[in-house]
């Protein structure tokens, strides 16, 4: 029992305390960090607190920011704030879902073709510059309508894997080309020395030097994921779920139509709220290099 | 006598290249090559850049596969090419072939901390049953190197250690598994110069303690004689082995031109005497391309003595005062 709390303290200390220890010293990483827990805590603490009412109230509607409504009321009189804070579930989940299956479909393809080398890479080196040179909204898009008419039931899983489609290859292009460089270093030549498995030398030698390019990746393809979903929804080519930002963006443009005036807060609220997970998510980003890298470390 | 531990019977490596546009080129990196090292025994490889020596570890050590000749390793009381082993023997000869590289500061990987990267061997070999035991080995071959007190170094990853120490450590991995054979390629190349007879006696000690079979690969000669002083030396060029024999003997009397040149430009710490003895009698200091070598002997274009057999024939190593030697005119210094 002691020992098992002795290792559990000692995962805490490695993967927790020294990677904040690490994010400290960058204050902007740090602002990406916090910007991003609390998203998440009010994605999912905030709908226990504030109830949704989509009930419309057609003499509350368009109210600028009061006690009552601190974010206003939309064009059926219903509040800003509860709907934004009902949406952020969905669009975190979908962010994160689609950025692990982009790096888990990226990473793979990666390091079969720059491990393998030979056939199997010159295949897979096409497919991924036929992937890079199609530009993904448009394939999005039309990817969305088809499925729309196909019948596939659109959840958040659904559309998570669609928009990792567009963009796996850029990372299954960075992890060929680290792949390729590290498996002729000279630790990889002692390994096979030394016997150990192709399985070793791939989990324990090259994946550690791929963390950063991996790390950075999932934030960044979990921006243009909120960026993609939320667009998409906002043209309405996805299913509308009430309370989602891209639905709010959809809902306002058709009913108001600008950004001044009564009601500029139905547009503002959830772009600002897109806007402002995508800075914090993409400062993060930044600076997750420096937990990976023991090169980058100040002691 | 001890007998041999690993033989090469007419190795040759060629590898080929595939340009997209134009003839694909061959390149001889190897070319017929037998030697031997004798159980608990050094052979010191020395020869200029680019003329197939790391190669020719690799091929010893089974990482490459040699497009003709055998490997042949002694296992079971037989001589086995390495390439035709079963799996069982395999691993056998897996654990008893290691290697030393080249560049200390890639012998550990940047990402990874000391005790994780020498953890491994143990636990893969059964030679430790658990963590805490490996851990216990891993601090017994630290020290054993030089490095202590072993802990301070368990945590630190190789951009906070020197070049000295990152080579204690590729020597510690290496003998980790206490194998037979080491090829230590250029393993002090790199190193300042002031640290490179610690780390030469370093590694003499521990060949001594373990009994260990060495394929010491350098360019340097003076190095190698420092290393196999008391063993034997060869001396390769373009691919093939030129001449071998004690170490003492090549350096004190040496029969291959290439040979010559090679001890005549060793440098002397003193300018006066440096500057008489002048540059090494060649023909050319220019080293051909292993593209496109040379008709015949290889060394020809750059050989003082070269004569007309020289660039039709090959010639073959021939046994002269108890050393091998390749080449065409000097049974005729002798005689002379």
């Amino acid at each position: 029992m002691v020992g098992r709390l002795r290792t559990l303290e000692k995962i805490l200390f490695e993967h927790i305390y020294i990677p904040l220890k690490i994010l400290a010293k960058d204050k902007r990483a740090l602002f990406g960090l916090f910007m991003l827990i609390a998203y998440i805590l009010i994605s999912l603490i905030g709908p226990m607190i504030i109830p949704l009412d989509l009930t419309p109230n057609l003499e509350e509607r368009y109210l600028p920011p009061s006690w009552k409504h601190p974010l206003g009321t939309d064009f059926a009189g219903r509040d800003i704030l509860a709907q934004l804070v009902h949406g952020g579930r969905d669009v975190l989940t979908a962010a994160f879902a689609a950025g692990i299956v982009t790096v888990g479909i990226g990473t793979v393809i990666g390091i079969i073709a720059g491990y393998m080398g030979g056939k199997i890479d010159t295949v897979i080196t096409a497919l991924i510059d036929i992937f890079l040179t199609i530009p993904g909204f448009p394939l999005l898009m039309v990817i969305a309508a088809w499925l729309l008419q196909s019948g596939i039931p659109i959840n958040i899983l659904t559309i998570a894997f669609v928009l990792s489609i567009t963009s796996w290859a850029g990372l299954a292009r960075a992890v060929r080309a680290q792949t390729l460089s590290i498996k002729n270093e000279e630790f990889i030549e002692v390994d096979k020395c030394l016997g150990l498995s192709k399985l070793y030398i791939i989990f324990y030698e090259i994946l550690p030097n791929l963390m950063p390019y991996i790390a950075m990746n999932f934030m960044l393809s979990s921006v243009s994921a909120i960026y993609s979903y939320t667009g998409l929804m906002a043209l309405g080519l996805i299913p509308l779920t009430p309370g989602n930002w891209g639905a709010m963006i959809n809902m306002a443009q058709a009913y108001v139509g600008t950004i001044t005036g009564a009601g500029a807060t139905y547009i503002l609220a959830p772009s600002f709220a897109i806007i402002l997970l995508q800075i914090s998510l993409v400062f993060l980003a930044n600076g997750i290099d420096k937990i990976f890298n023991p090169r980058l470390r100040e002691w | 006598m001890s007998k041999p531990l690993i033989k090469l019977e007419n190795v040759s490596m060629v590898f080929e290249i595939h340009p997209m546009f134009g003839e694909k080129k061959k390149i001889k990196a190897v070319e017929n090559v037998s030697l031997e090292i004798k159980e608990n025994d050094i052979l010191a490889l020395v020869g200029e850049s680019g003329c197939g020596k790391s190669t020719l570890g690799r091929i010893m050590l089974g990482l490459l596969k040699p497009t003709s000749g055998k490997v042949l390793y002694y296992i079971n009381g037989k001589y086995k090419d390495i390439w035709s082993l079963s799996k069982k023997e395999y691993k056998v000869f897996r654990r008893n072939a290691q290697l030393i590289p080249q560049n200390p500061y890639t012998t550990i990987n940047p990402m990874r901390n000391v005790i994780s990267a020498l953890i491994p061997p143990f636990l893969h070999y059964k030679i430790a049953r658990n963590k805490e035991e490996a851990k216990k080995m891993v601090a017994e071959h630290l020290k054993m190197v030089g490095l202590a007190p072993p802990e301070d170094f368990f945590n630190r990853y190789s951009c906070r250690l020197s070049g000295g120490q990152l080579q204690r450590i590729a020597i510690a991995r290496a003998i980790s598994v206490k194998p037979k054979f080491i090829v230590a390629d250029e393993a002090v190349s790199m190193l300042d110069a002031s640290l490179r007879i610690e780390i030469l006696d370093l590694l003499l000690r521990i060949r001594e303690e373990y009994g260990l079979a060495v394929l010491f690969i350098t360019h340097d000669l003076a190095i190698a004689r420092y290393f196999a002083r008391k063993n034997k030396i060869a001396i390769m060029y373009l691919g093939n082995i030129v001449e071998m024999g004690n170490t003492e003997d090549i350096i004190k009397n040496p029969l291959h031109p290439y040979t010559k040149a090679l001890i005549m430009s060793v440098p002397i710490p003193d300018p006066d005497i440096a500057r008489k003895r002048g540059l090494p009698k060649l023909r050319s200091l220019e080293v051909p391309s292993l593209v496109n070598p040379p008709s015949g002997c290889k060394f020809h274009t750059r050989c003082p003595l070269a004569t007309e057999i020289c660039q039709k024939q090959a010639p073959a190593l021939r046994n002269i005062n108890g050393r091998l030697v390749a080449c065409h005119k000097i049974g005729d210094i002798d005689s002379k």
